[in-house]
This record gives C-alpha cells, structure tokens and sequence, in this order.
C-alpha cells in the first residue's frame, strides 16, 4: 500500500434539486431526495473534521447549492474552521440579500455555469425558460460587490461553435477565470452522448482555440480547461488519482472517491452520519479499493505514466471496459481504446438525440 | 501589462488567502480552484502585502530584517509580485 495522503479538495453535494435540467449534470441518475438531506449540524460537523484531516478547500456543490437556506451559515462555518469556500452555482435562485449574506458569511468565490452565449439555445439546454438572462444578472451583481467570479462552461457539440464568444463574454463579465469544460460521459451526459458529442475535428480546434486564447489573455483571465478524454492520447488523472486528494460527499452522506463511484458496483461507501471523516478517508473499503498503483493491471503498473494519470478513469473502466479495475479506455494503449473512439466517431456524425433532461426518476 | 511602480499597492484580492495548512504545517496561498506553495523568500514577501505598504514600503522592511540594501531587494520583488499579478493572485 502506498502512503495516504491527506485530502486536499472536498465537494460537497448539500442537494440534488435544482430547477435546471443539463443533460450533462455530473449528478448521479439516481437523485437524492431532499427528505434524506443532511442537516446544518452534520455538514458544520463534517467540515470541521474536514478541516482536521487536511481539506483546505471546500466546494459547495449541488444540485443547486443555493437551494438550501441554511447556505450562508455554513459558509460562515467553513470560513471559522479556516477553509477557502467556492460556490459553484448555476446562479438562478441568488436575489440580492442572499448573496450579500454569503458575501458577509465570508465566500472566497464563486463559480457560475453558462449553458451558452446564445439565450435560447442556452435556455434550451438548461431545460430552464429565463434562465440565461438571471445568469447575466447574477454575474454583474457579483463583479460590483467584489466576489471573484468563475464562468464555467460545459462544451459540446450544441455550443461548441459559439467557443472564441465564450471567452469574450468572460472577459467582458470581468470573471478573473474561465473554464472551459468539455463534457464528461458519465451519468447523464453517457445518456446523452448522441446529443452531446462533439466530432474529432471540432474537439481540436477547441482545443487550438483555447491554446490561443491563453496566450492572448494573460494577465487579463485566467482560462482553465478540461480535457475532452475521447479523443486523447492518455487518461486525465482522474479526481488527482483515486484516494488521493479529493472526497465527494453526497446529499445524504455517503463519502465517494468521485461523483460518479456510485456507478461501480461492489464498492461500500460509508456514511458521516456513521463514522468519523479521517476514519473513513483512511479505512473505508471504497477509498481503498483503487488507492496507489497495487491494483492496477500490468499495463498501468509497468507503464512511465503510473503516478502521472493513475490509470485514469475507473468509472469509464467501468463503463466502456467493463471492469473498473481495466486500463482506461480514453488511453491510447488500452485495448478498448479502439471501441471507445468508435463510439465517440459514431455519437458524433449521427443526428443529434432529443436531451434526456436530467430529472428526479430518470 | 507594464512593470509594477515603487509606489504601487499591492494587496490580496478578495478569494485570495495567504492561510497556515495547519495540517502540514506550511503556509500556501490559496485561490478558486488553485493552491500555491510559496518558498521562503515569497512568503516573507507575501506577508507584508497587506494593502497598506506600498512596493518600496515592503523592500524597506525587508532590507531591515535581512540586512540588505532595498535597491537590490526590490528587482527579485518586482519579478514576483508581477508574475503573480499576470495570475491574477495580486492586484494593485
């Protein structure tokens, strides 16, 4: 076994609800309903072990985080026990007071998702009539009380055209970062992947174009992107490697490696309203079960690469391999590389699908 | 984006934190999506940005706890500062 490290980042999921529909959420498709939701106490308590254990940043996520009344009090919480706060939002249900009480509460930042530049086809996306122009609003508000202000945008190919305007419009928002988020098939996008799927050629230039732009707009934003895994060479590192810098929390406790573990069977997750966090960071089956390099096939084991991408992805393993032990299937030297890219060409060059909104129930 | 005056002010922009990892014992600056390890020397830099002293203010108080001369403090302070403020990590 390898040494265990002490948890950098923690996203904590404090709902599933939220009133838009991506069908590319990173939400499991098996929502927690609000009637199991952990109560303000749990998540104060959680984070102050957190904050022990060594998480220094804590992302408070959802669903729609700001959904939950009891957000600021917990912002403020995190604030007392020393840990950098980002509130990652789709923005729609922030007025006035409520994000001035978060200001006062101490938020480091806030990170704001944007379907598109276009306000219908954005709305369209989101399954959220009115929602692109709260979006805009929300923004400016933010800009002028002095939070700093990321812009996320998830790219695929119902948007991907409107690239080089999404970064302009950060720009001119006067967000300090931008991401640039290709879609990743887990979940809902893996349902969705016949309306989502961007063609290998358009996957390129978007990545030449954020190249460019980076260059072009130092100093003025920062632009941050992530891979689009389908058409690369090698795995992303996963989460920073299984087990190794990153918890995810969900609604109802239960601790995951990453958001999409749950999709792995044969996985015990344990709950926080059961056991200690460090207890369960350091011993529980799941955290363990992918932890450092002794589980990977010889192909990873023996591979330069080990400790630079950590075999990639276990739930796409899972997903296109089969096996959430197997090598990746985005690296190159997989043996369902092949299977994968065919899937992806395919996904990409067929008419694009009717979204499958992402709804309570599937 | 020009070099930094001997008159500017730098500070940490709001969501930007100089904070002690007290779990590892080691200060870091913390930012969205982001955490930074400052070695010795841009620690004892970063801890005098409060906003208040000017370049030339925290080359001065440098000189004086590392007995140098200012002057020559101030081209290695002017290369970090600016290489954080093209991070967007300080503003003046």
């Amino acid at each position: 076994m390898n040494q265990i490290l002490r948890p950098i980042g923690l996203l904590a999921e404090l709902t599933h609800r939220c009133p838009l529909q991506c069908p590319y959420c990173s939400n499991p498709v098996d929502l927690d309903r609000k009637s199991g939701e952990l109560d303000t106490e749990t998540w104060k308590r959680v984070f102050g072990e957190a904050a022990e254990l060594g998480v220094l940043q804590i992302h408070l996520s959802g669903g729609e985080p700001t959904a939950r009344p009891d957000l600021a009090e917990l912002v403020a919480h995190c604030r007392e026990v020393n840990l950098y706060t980002n509130l990652i939002t789709s923005g729609v249900l922030l007025d006035q007071p409520a994000l001035e009480r978060l200001y006062d509460a101490g938020l480091d930042h806030i990170q704001l998702s944007i379907q598109d530049i276009d306000e219908a086809n954005a709305d369209r996306i989101g399954g959220y009539r009115g929602g692109h122009a709260k979006k805009l609003d929300l923004a400016r508000r933010v800009v002028t009380l002095g939070l700093p202000l990321t812009v996320n945008w998830v790219v695929h190919r119902q948007n991907i055209h409107n690239l080089a305007r999404m970064i302009d419009l950060a720009v001119e928002m006067g967000a300090k970062r931008v991401e640039i988020a290709h879609t990743q098939y887990y979940g809902w996008a893996f349902k969705n992947r016949r309306a989502l799927m961007p063609t290998y050629r358009q996957t390129l230039d978007a990545i030449a174009l954020v190249e460019e732009a980076r260059k072009r707009l130092e100093g003025v934003i920062v632009i941050d992107s992530v891979v689009p895994d389908y058409y690369a060479r090698f795995p992303k590192a996963c989460v920073g490697g299984w087990g190794r810098r990153a918890i995810n929390i969900t609604p109802q406790g239960r601790v995951l490696p990453c958001h999409a573990a749950e999709t792995i069977p044969g996985l015990v997750f344990d709950n926080v309203r059961d056991k200690p966090l460090a207890d369960i960071w350091l011993n529980s089956q799941a955290f363990n079960a992918f932890r450092g390099t002794d589980w990977m096939p010889d192909l990873c084991r023996s591979c330069d690469r080990r400790e630079v991408d950590w075999g990639g992805c276990r739930c796409q393993a899972m997903a296109i391999a089969g096996s959430a032990s197997a090598t990746d299937p985005a690296c190159s030297l997989s043996p369902f590389n092949a299977t994968l890219r065919a899937m992806a060409e395919e996904d990409s060059a067929a008419e694009p699908d009717q979204f499958r909104y992402r709804r309570f129930g599937g | 984006m020009g070099a930094l005056d001997p008159q500017a002010v730098p500070r940490l922009p709001r969501g930007v934190r100089l904070s002690h990892d007290q779990a590892r014992d080691r200060w870091l600056l913390l930012a969205p999506e982001r955490i930074f390890e400052p070695n010795e020397v841009a620690l004892a830099v970063l801890r005098l940005v409060d906003g208040e002293r000017s370049l030339q203010a925290i080359c001065e108080e440098l000189g004086r706890s590392y007995n140098a001369d200012p002057a020559l403090i101030m081209a290695d302070v002017v290369e970090l500062l600016g290489g954080l403020v093209q991070k967007r990590l300080i503003e003046t």
